[in-house]
């Protein structure tokens, strides 16, 4: 399915769609359009020129940019957040059917931050324009990721034009960013080639997909590498064992002038399929590979760590192992952070979110209970109807409710009064201890029948 | 019956007229007692007039609930140990109008038991949890469901971390007073945020935190911040206070003592923007000198000043003079470098002074006490503890022309019974201490007994030449007397005890080594001092059981003794467990105590909270009976320190000048 289908249709509220797969994994991936977000990619083209941009121009402030920056980071987070937690709660209701003005609520407010969002990009990016239109002939040279919001025909833009232009570019960025992840690999795209100048390969599906690549003509036993197969082929004869049997095979073509290639995805409606209309081709068949499974396939690899984040590629699933579970500083709302002065800023910046305690240290006391007194004590609690877990049976309840006001970026009317982390330990243990909380008072259970 | 109710005339008052009359009782807690027992009206209208309970066991919780619903202050400090059961019993029984409860030193208490507290209790706007070390995070984040919480002390909560402040701080938006002390888990992430989401905080107590100056940048920004205790913080330097040149305008006490990284270039930072500065604490901190009191030159509203350890100079000192406010209060107490010239200088110019610190000042002759009495007439407190330098006449000063002290510190000086004749003439006196003056006799006291009839407090420890007369005298003419140490007195007898007895509102006996009282005389005190609730006869080798069952018997005040030395055996200490009040025993070196008699003992006295006893009997006693009684809420505190040698006092006031510079 095409993208830009598949975002006019999140736009439309249907509901329906919230089921597909690939738009939870939207929530996810809101994250990179940040890292490939033009404004960061034009601060560090080159230490050098950048040195040398500065001298020419006094009025670009670093570090009014740098300032900016990190709020946009703060406000992106925040909403992969939300978005996270959205999407955490379609988990759990799925198979009921959502209220169609609360999907068109909470929609529209997502639409509304990332629009606000869209603005600041542009606003900070706007700063930089004229930085950008002294640097013409440098531009496509030291920096190929400006090429994004360059017109593919054009060298440097005129000022007037720049902002929309770069509206665009930004719009690519929030509806495709699944292929952001690709430039991060290095392999950007937007070098100004204009179409015809270069060969388009198209690679099968099962190309693609196959595990190898390169199959031995005499055994048939398949690898990954050309050079692994020409290391295999030495076993079959002695003529296999010629230096010029061994040497890589392109070595000999590179005399003649080949033209360059460039490869298409099979998936038909996928920008980077050839016969869409803003074609963008992928540079390499691993770039090929990576968009493909990426973009087109199911997310096989669950990690091991927290059993919920997906990757279809493997090479995705070890970069996240090194760094799942580091992010221990957790928000009642749901955002970790890997650093503790990121949380205590996210929270000195939203009304009512609150630092999470993690569950283990719960089970702290003031000090060693005799045995009868703390289970007397245990048998209080779960009998005790002072226990209104009306918010605390989970957050996300809260965001239930259809009569607050739901704001991702403005807490402030949201209720996160209850108690978030700690009084689910003692109904861990039992389904039985439950029931009698959800007989009543609960406000969660309320909120499910209504739906 | 109903004859008889309409036979008792309090039935024509009206209840609130009682409850007026019980609100001048409620002082003495006897009188209360007393007003509940007398009929079944009266039964009732004290139970609902009483709004603060301090328990003394937690078992006795459920009654006392029940008897008074009014309860809005909870005192559970007494408490050997408070359980979760308990904590949801206060917290179903006093929902709605509980408004402040104290766990300061009382364990045992689980974070479950806090969150049913904070979330039944809507109205609780105090918690101390002070001394709780052991409480987590966790806890605090029941806490911050207490959303009307204003008040909130967790002094030496070593455990707790910015995570859990951070709770609470945005938990509990009302937040007026909080003290942080020693919570060394705690930097400048929660404190930073507390700042930015309490806007109410008036209180705030950093004392010993971690923390740099990042964070005063947003504490300086609190509009109603008052009081600031910054003591001990090493992080907080000079270089960076200057951020701060505007902040802080209501603030009216700070507290930097400690704090060894501000001196005089940062400290006018921290304080310039606070005109309204009442109170200043410079405690062992950088030396002050004269451009350190520079900077407070134009602060008018000053009154209270505290400079206790520093290194001070003459210049320092004199601009002090120079300041434009007036002080109230000022303390050099151990501060090198006060000299007769210096320290004149300062008086004369702050004549409105009511209280002075001069303690252990040893530069300081009479010609300082000259002009502290000549210009300073209205003290109402002078601690002139260990200046040695100052003679026998100087005292005769203090009594001529300071007739309003109420607090006298002479401590080891020189003073003898012609000082102390002009000092009876301060009528207003309450606490007096005389400790290690051997120029005192009876003679001196017997004229202070007649004089100062407001005493309330009389320290005699090792002024050895007092005898049993002196004590008669001040028996006789101190009614109100509630502490007397008569310490080392080696002449003291029973007779002192005997005159005591006179005495009923004495709380504190001190005799400590006073070896020629026995048991008969301490029967006396047990008999006519009922309020007794502190008493120390270590080292009182002719009291044995017979002075212990007169005590178990009529001091059912008692919490704290202390039998070290004594001829006290098993059966006398059996005996004081029927003091359901007793919490606190150090009982070391008793020649008659068998380890079966002890376990007897710490099983019976069902309060304890404390016991000082010899490390040999960590291997007499049964290890479940330590670890049950650790459980019950009881702390051992087990010391072999072997018996060291009398001291003849002048030999041992000798060697302490001989340490002296």
């Amino acid at each position: 399915m095409d993208h830009k289908d598949r975002f006019a249709n999140f736009s439309a509220q249907n509901p329906q769609k919230w089921e597909d797969p690939s738009v939870l994994d939207y929530s996810s991936r809101i994250e990179p359009p940040l890292q490939g977000n033009p404004g960061a990619q034009i601060k560090f083209p080159d230490p050098l020129n950048e040195l040398l941009q500065a001298s020419k121009l006094q009025d670009w402030d670093p570090a009014a940019m740098l300032n900016n920056l990190s709020f946009l980071e703060q406000k992106i987070h925040h909403l992969r957040g939300l978005v996270h937690s959205i999407v955490g709660r379609r988990d759990r209701v799925s198979g009921q059917a959502q209220p169609y003005g609360l999907v068109a609520q909470q929609q529209q407010l997502v639409t509304a931050d990332l629009t606000s969002i869209i603005v600041q990009l542009i606003s900070t990016a706007g700063g930089l324009l004229p930085y950008v239109k002294h640097t013409p002939s440098t531009q496509s040279a030291t920096s190929p990721s400006l090429g994004q919001f360059q017109p593919q025909n054009g060298g440097g833009g005129s000022g007037g034009s720049g902002v929309s232009e770069l509206q665009n570019s930004v719009d690519v960025s929030t509806n495709e960013e699944h292929e952001s992840k690709d430039e991060e690999d290095g392999e950007e795209l937007g070098e100004n080639l204009f179409p015809g100048t270069y060969e388009i390969l198209q690679l099968e599906k099962e190309e693609i997909l196959a595990p190898h690549t390169h199959f031995c003509t005499i055994c048939g036993k398949g690898f990954k590498r050309d050079a692994n197969l020409r290391m295999h082929m030495r076993g079959h004869g002695d003529e296999y064992k010629t230096p010029a049997a061994l040497a890589k095979p392109n070595k000999e073509s590179s005399s003649e002038p080949a033209l360059i290639k460039r490869y298409s995805c099979p998936f038909t409606g996928c920008k980077r399929n050839k016969d869409h209309k803003k074609f963008q081709p992928l540079k390499t068949i691993l770039c090929v590979k990576n968009h493909y499974k990426r973009t087109h396939c199911d997310k096989r690899y669950t990690c091991s760590r927290c059993n919920t984040k997906k990757f279809s590629v493997i090479a995705d699933l070890k970069t996240h192992e090194k760094h799942c579970g580091k992010d221990k500083w957790l928000c009642s709302c749901g955002t970790t952070f890997s650093r503790k002065d990121k949380l205590f800023g996210h929270i000195a910046l939203f009304q009512g979110h609150t630092p999470a305690i993690p569950l283990d240290d719960t089970k702290g006391s003031t000090g060693i209970c005799d045995p009868g007194d703390s289970s007397e004590a245990v048998n209080k609690v779960g009998n005790m109807d002072m226990f209104n877990f009306s918010s605390s049976v989970d957050v996300k309840g809260s965001i239930d409710d259809p009569a607050g006001c739901f704001s991702p970026l403005n807490f402030e009317t949201c209720n996160f009064g209850g108690f978030h982390e700690i009084p689910r330990q003692p109904f861990d243990d039992s389904e039985s201890s439950l029931a009698f909380l959800l007989s009543g008072s609960c406000s969660y259970t309320d909120k499910s029948g209504e739906d | 019956m109903k004859k008889q109710k309409q036979n008792n005339p309090f039935n024509l008052v009206a209840e609130e007229i009682i409850f007026i009359i019980l609100d001048l009782l409620n002082r003495n807690s006897l009188a209360i007692k007393s007003f509940s027992l007398v009929c079944k009206s009266f039964y009732a209208v004290e139970s609902k007039h009483r709004c603060s309970l301090k328990p003394l066991r937690q078992d006795r919780l459920p009654a006392l609930l029940s008897r008074y619903p009014n309860i809005t202050h909870l005192d559970l400090t007494l408490c050997s140990r408070v359980s979760d059961a308990s904590l949801s019993l206060v917290s179903h029984s006093c929902a709605s109008s509980l408004r402040s409860i104290d766990f300061s030193r009382t364990p045992l208490f689980s974070t479950y038991g806090l969150l049913g507290l904070a979330l039944n209790c809507k109205n609780i706007v105090e918690i101390d949890l002070s001394n709780a070390t052991e409480l987590k995070d966790s806890a605090l984040a029941a806490v911050a469901e207490a959303k009307n919480l204003e008040k909130l002390s967790l002094a030496r909560c070593k455990s707790i971390t910015d995570m859990g402040v951070g709770c609470v701080a945005v938990g509990c938006r009302k937040l007026r007073f909080i003290c942080l002390k020693w919570c060394f888990g705690v930097g400048d992430l929660g404190i930073g945020l507390l700042a930015v989401k309490c806007k109410h905080l008036c209180f705030l107590d950093l004392s010993y935190l971690p923390i740099t100056n990042k964070c005063l940048s947003s504490i300086s920004k609190l509009q109603h911040l008052e009081e600031l205790v910054l003591e001990g913080c090493f992080g907080i330097e000079d270089d960076s206070l200057a951020v701060l040149k505007h902040g802080c305008n209501s603030l009216k006490s700070l507290d930097v003592s400690t704090c060894q990284n501000i001196s005089h270039n940062g400290l006018p930072s921290l304080i310039n923007g606070a005109l309204g500065l009442r109170q200043l604490t410079l405690a062992h901190g950088s030396p002050v000198t004269s451009s350190l009191a520079d900077c407070l030159r134009k602060h008018s509203m000053l009154q209270s000043v505290k400079l206790d350890g520093c290194f001070v100079t003459d210049d320092g000192l004199k601009t002090i003079g120079n300041w434009c406010a007036s002080l109230r209060e000022l303390s050099l107490s151990k501060c090198s470098g006060v000299t007769d010239e210096g320290l004149s200088s300062i008086v004369t110019k702050h004549g409105d002074l009511r209280k002075l610190d001069i303690t252990c000042c040893r530069k300081i002759t009479d010609a300082s006490i000259a002009s502290i009495t000549n210009s300073c007439k209205s003290l109402t407190s002078l601690r002139v503890e260990s200046c040695t330098l100052v003679t026998r006449e100087a005292f005769v000063l203090i009594g001529q022309r300071c007739h309003l002290l109420e607090e006298l510190d002479l401590t080891d000086n020189e003073v003898d019974d012609k000082g102390l004749k002009y000092i009876s003439r301060c009528s207003e006196l309450s606490s007096l201490k005389l400790g290690i003056c051997l120029n005192i006799t009876d003679e001196g006291l017997i004229h202070i007994g007649k004089g100062c009839s407001k005493l309330v407090e009389l320290d005699l420890y090792r002024s050895e030449e007092i005898t049993d007369s002196a004590i008669l005298a001040i028996a006789q003419g101190c009614p109100g007397l509630e502490m007397i140490n008569i310490a080392y007195c080696k002449y003291i007898t029973d007779c002192s005890l005997l005159s005591l007895s006179k005495c009923p509102q004495l709380k504190t006996l001190e005799s400590r080594g006073c070896s020629l009282i026995t048991s008969l005389g301490l029967k006396a005190v047990a008999v006519g001092c009922k309020e007794l609730t502190k008493l120390d006869i270590k080292k009182c080798h002719n009291i044995d059981d017979a002075g212990m069952l007169p005590l178990a018997r009529f001091s059912q005040n008692l919490r704290q003794i202390n039998l070290s030395h004594s001829s006290v055996t098993d059966i006398g200490l059996l005996s004081l467990a029927s003091i359901s009040c007793l919490q606190n025993m150090t009982i070391l070196h008793l020649k008659g105590l068998t380890p079966a008699g002890l376990a007897a003992v710490l099983l019976a006295c069902g309060g304890l909270k404390k016991v000082k006893l010899q490390a040999t009997f960590r291997w007499l006693l049964p290890l479940r009976l330590v670890q049950y009684l650790e459980s019950r809420g009881c702390m051992f505190q087990w010391k072999d320190k072997v018996l060291q040698e009398k001291l003849d006092p002048k030999c041992w006031k000798l060697k302490l000048e001989d340490l002296m510079p």
